[in-house]
């Protein structure tokens, strides 16, 4: 009964969404006040039946009601709670419920928060969204129903996938796709501005909240995610530049190039085609992942199972809206010129120095997950792009990215002194030039290059501080007066100058853990001895444990320092009966210095005889990663809760097309 | 000018979605690893027979010996798919009458003698390959893997992993015909 309730909600969703796709566009077009607010109450009630949708799914879940195909292929009645829960968005039918309901859930943002935008633009807005939501329910009703029922029903489910049932994997979904699809409203603002005909400083500013929280969490997802890679799945490392991966980071990438220059379009009336655009292709970009996990179009090992006819049902759906909004685009943008003039040396320079660096690491990311395909379509030829390819294409267009970076908040609009800037900085450059050629000394192994990155992270992370230092006068004024000036800060300082030494904290993490990290596999029988990077590790045997719904081969490591004992490590093999899966559970020692990191699988049947395969990693800085994610999801946080942003209702530019800049 | 480049983004998309219309192609596994040695001559190596089994050893002089096409059969008694297909191919050899040779990879004697009792041996010969060296040669990634070899000693065809459904049995028969086919015209 419940999951047919589901469906009928999803049904009507379909329904609302239908009227709000039409009603308040036409409304806006010929300035009727009612059709355009319609808008408003047909978002909640579209988010109300998709809600009860995925609230009836999640029902099923709960009750382990196998009667429903879905609950039977990818849940278990021996499984915990909180996994049965995280079981409704474990499959693609379920995840895409999870799609619409964020998609839905914008949408009602929009219509509730939205009280400042004007009625047309918001009319226009909230229609574009709810055509992106006819497209995905559409596409669920009729090609991957999460409600279909199945007879005779089986005894019990099949279970998820072990791999899937960790607390850090329950939460990565959601998180990531509250980014993902969060980048749906600033494309539904940007086709909104071009049908409209108009992009001013006004519209910016309504734009980058929305932008700034889908940026935050999609950070916040792609952290966690490859924080569950590196912990989880034994891989030994947190990020492999799978096809899948690199699909939810080029919208990063390319979301925060849209974050910045959006900011050149709210200060100074300038890059607002360009803004367009970013908007446009952060959103395509989503949809071009979400088209990839679900089509089988590359390897990957997160793929979902794979269905031509869905392929090419959401082709279908990225035609009609990438090839639809680009369209517009090109008739519209030419339009659309003009802003303030700027010298190179200036912040918004500064500014399209880092928009043009991101769009070209997005288009090498981009490039390296497609070759593969370009290829195999032009020669037939089949190969894999790996991390030797971003190491040597993505990594070299970073660095000078991290350079500018730490200049960038330095610089005045419209025109700038780099000499007098970089004369400020003389001694941070000094600094940060001794404690590379210092990292140099004691880091004998790994490419030159990690050094330099090492180095160009510290130059950053000094740069910022001292930039934020200069600002509240430390040192230079009583305390007091700092303080009283920190507090008088707008919050959105404090959030960049968090964001940006999130980053130069993460680059720490990523070159430590990626060109210093020291990895050793051995046969290891009881008492045998494994060296990495000063511990002694000895191997004292494996035992049989029970688990919930597994049973766990453990094995039990003494772990010792010069001679001292420090801690034991018990890594686990864990086999699932009901799934016939198995998963490798590693034992981590943390410390902020670096992991050490053991797993272990079967004992090799040949030469090797009974001796358990083991490895160990030691990953110096690893944690940074975490730590310099945190800060820059809190730095985004910050910026959000930002006075500005939430009450700084800007008044639209009395002339249409030629918008004055808002100062 | 401008008009030319805000055309630019719409132009890439186009021709990205006929590439993706291309790959959802559903006869398409992004998945298939093509073998470097199909259409190539068989690698070079020489194993001996298991002990106490009396199948001769394999060497690469062995494949083109017969005069027609063979299938080289990759196994291991530790590995779970090779027992499902066990069975199989020995139906296969007796319907089809094919020369049937085994590689038993990464195994100790005396396992593959009791896995080779127990479920009896289909193989004209079976070269021991205890240390996977003659399975580097020829490229495996996993067992089983399966080979047909023409009469000229020329790899034709590979599959990787179990001969087990309909559909794998198919693409098998399928080499095989091919194979002498092209040795007969």
């Amino acid at each position: 009964m419940i999951p047919e309730l589901g469906q009928f909600a999803l049904a009507l969703a379909l329904a609302v969404a239908l009227v709000q796709s039409v009603v308040p566009m036409m409304g806006a077009s010929r300035g009727n006040l009612v059709w355009m607010r319609s808008a408003q109450s047909t978002a909640l009630g579209q988010l109300v039946f998709v809600a009860l949708a995925f609230g009836a799914l999640m029902w099923a879940f709960v009750v382990s009601d196998f009667t429903v195909r879905n609950v039977a292929e990818n849940s278990n009645s021996l499984k915990p709670m909180l996994f049965k829960v995280a079981a409704t968005w474990g499959s693609h039918e379920g995840s895409l419920l999870l799609w619409t309901l964020i998609l839905t859930l914008f949408g009602a943002g929009v219509a509730v928060f939205g009280a400042n935008i004007p009625h047309a633009l918001r009319a226009r807005t909230l229609s574009v969204q709810a055509w992106i939501s006819v497209g995905f329910i559409s596409f669920m009703l009729f090609t991957s129903n999460p409600f279909d029922r199945l007879m005779p029903p089986p005894v019990d489910g099949r279970d998820l996938n072990p791999l899937l049932q960790d607390v850090g994997l329950a939460m990565h979904p959601p998180l990531l796709y509250v980014g993902y699809v969060g980048f749906s409203i600033v494309f539904s603002f940007a086709v909104a501005a071009l049908i409209e005909g108009r992009v001013d400083a006004a519209w910016a500013r309504w734009v980058r909240p929305w932008t700034l929280a889908a940026w935050m969490s999609l950070t916040a997802g792609l952290a966690l995610g490859s924080w569950w890679a590196y912990y989880e799945l034994g891989w030994g490392g947190w990020w492999f530049w799978d096809p899948v991966e690199n699909v939810a980071f080029m919208p990063w990438l390319l979301g925060t190039a849209l974050l910045h220059s959006a900011i050149v379009t709210e200060k100074r009336g300038a890059f607002k085609s360009w803004t367009i655009l970013l908007a446009i292709l952060t959103f395509s970009l989503s949809l071009l992942g979400t088209f990839i996990v679900r089509s089988g179009l590359l390897t990957s090992v997160h793929a979902f199972a794979v269905d031509p006819e869905r392929g090419v049902y959401i082709l279908g759906l990225l035609g009609l809206s990438i090839g639809g909004s680009l369209t517009l685009y090109a008739v519209r943008a030419p339009a659309m010129e003009g802003g303030g003039i700027f010298a190179p040396v200036s912040r918004e320079g500064g500014l399209l120095i880092n928009n043009l660096l991101l769009a070209t690491a997005t288009g090498t990311v981009f490039f390296g997950t497609l070759y593969p395909l370009f290829l195999e379509a032009v020669t037939g030829d089949k190969i894999s792009v790996g991390p030797p390819f971003y190491n040597a294409s993505f990594v070299p267009i970073m660095l000078p990215l991290v350079f500018v970076m730490a200049l960038g908040p330095f610089l005045t609009w419209k025109r700038s002194d780099l000499k007098g800037i970089l004369q400020r900085l003389w001694v941070v450059m000094a600094i940060a030039g001794v404690a590379t050629l210092a990292v140099w000394y004691m880091v004998t192994k790994g490419p030159v290059l990690a050094v330099l990155a090492f180095g160009l992270g510290i130059w950053l992370f000094l740069a910022v501080l001292q930039e934020w230092a200069s600002r509240i006068k430390l040192f230079k004024v009583p305390f007091s007066e700092s303080l009283r000036r920190a507090r008088n800060l707008p919050r959105a300082a404090h959030g960049m100058t968090l964001a940006h030494l999130g980053l130069a904290v993460c680059i720490f993490g990523f070159v430590g853990s990626s060109a210093w990290k020291e990895d050793v596999i051995a046969f290891a029988r009881a008492g045998t001895v494994v060296q990495v990077a000063g511990f002694d590790l000895t191997f004292e045997g494996v035992e049989e444990v029970q688990g919930p719904n597994y049973v766990a081969a453990r094995g039990t490591l003494a772990v010792h320092r010069d001679g001292e004992f420090v801690q034991y490590l018990y890594p686990e093999r864990r086999n699932y009966p009901v799934a016939r899966s198995q998963t490798t559970e590693s034992a981590i020692r943390h410390t902020l210095a670096g992991d050490l990191y053991a797993s272990m699988a079967e004992p090799a049947a040949d030469t090797a005889g009974d001796a358990w395969t083991l490895r160990v990693i030691y990953e110096p800085l690893v944690n940074f990663i975490w730590l310099g994610s945190f800060m820059l999801v809190l730095g985004g946080a910050l910026s959000l809760s930002d006075r500005r942003l939430r009450v700084g209702a800007p008044r639209r530019a009395k002339t249409p097309v030629a918008a004055q800049p808002a100062e | 000018m401008q008009r030319i480049l805000v055309l630019l983004p719409i132009l890439v998309v186009i021709v990205l979605g006929g590439f993706f219309l291309w790959g959802l192609n559903p006869e398409r596994d992004p998945n298939a690893i093509p073998s470097a040695l199909v259409s190539k001559q068989a690698p070079t190596f020489d194993l001996g027979p298991i002990d106490g089994v009396e199948s001769p050893g394999l060497k690469t002089a062995d494949l083109s010996a017969a005069g027609e096409p063979v299938v080289i059969n990759v196994f291991a008694s530790w590995c779970v798919p090779c027992r499902a297909e066990h069975k199989v191919l020995t139906r296969l050899t007796r319907q089809e009458g094919f020369p049937l040779y085994g590689i038993n990879y990464k195994d100790k004697p005396e396992d593959a003698r009791k896995w080779l009792a127990e479920l009896g041996n289909p193989y004209g010969r079976i070269g021991s390959d205890e240390t996977g060296r003659a399975g580097i040669e020829w490229g495996i990634s996993g067992v089983p893997e399966t080979f047909v070899v023409d009469a000229s000693g020329k790899v034709v065809w590979r599959y990787v992993g179990p001969i087990a459904t309909e559909q794998s049995q198919d693409d098998l028969r399928a080499a095989l015909a091919a194979a002498r086919g092209e040795a007969g015209s």
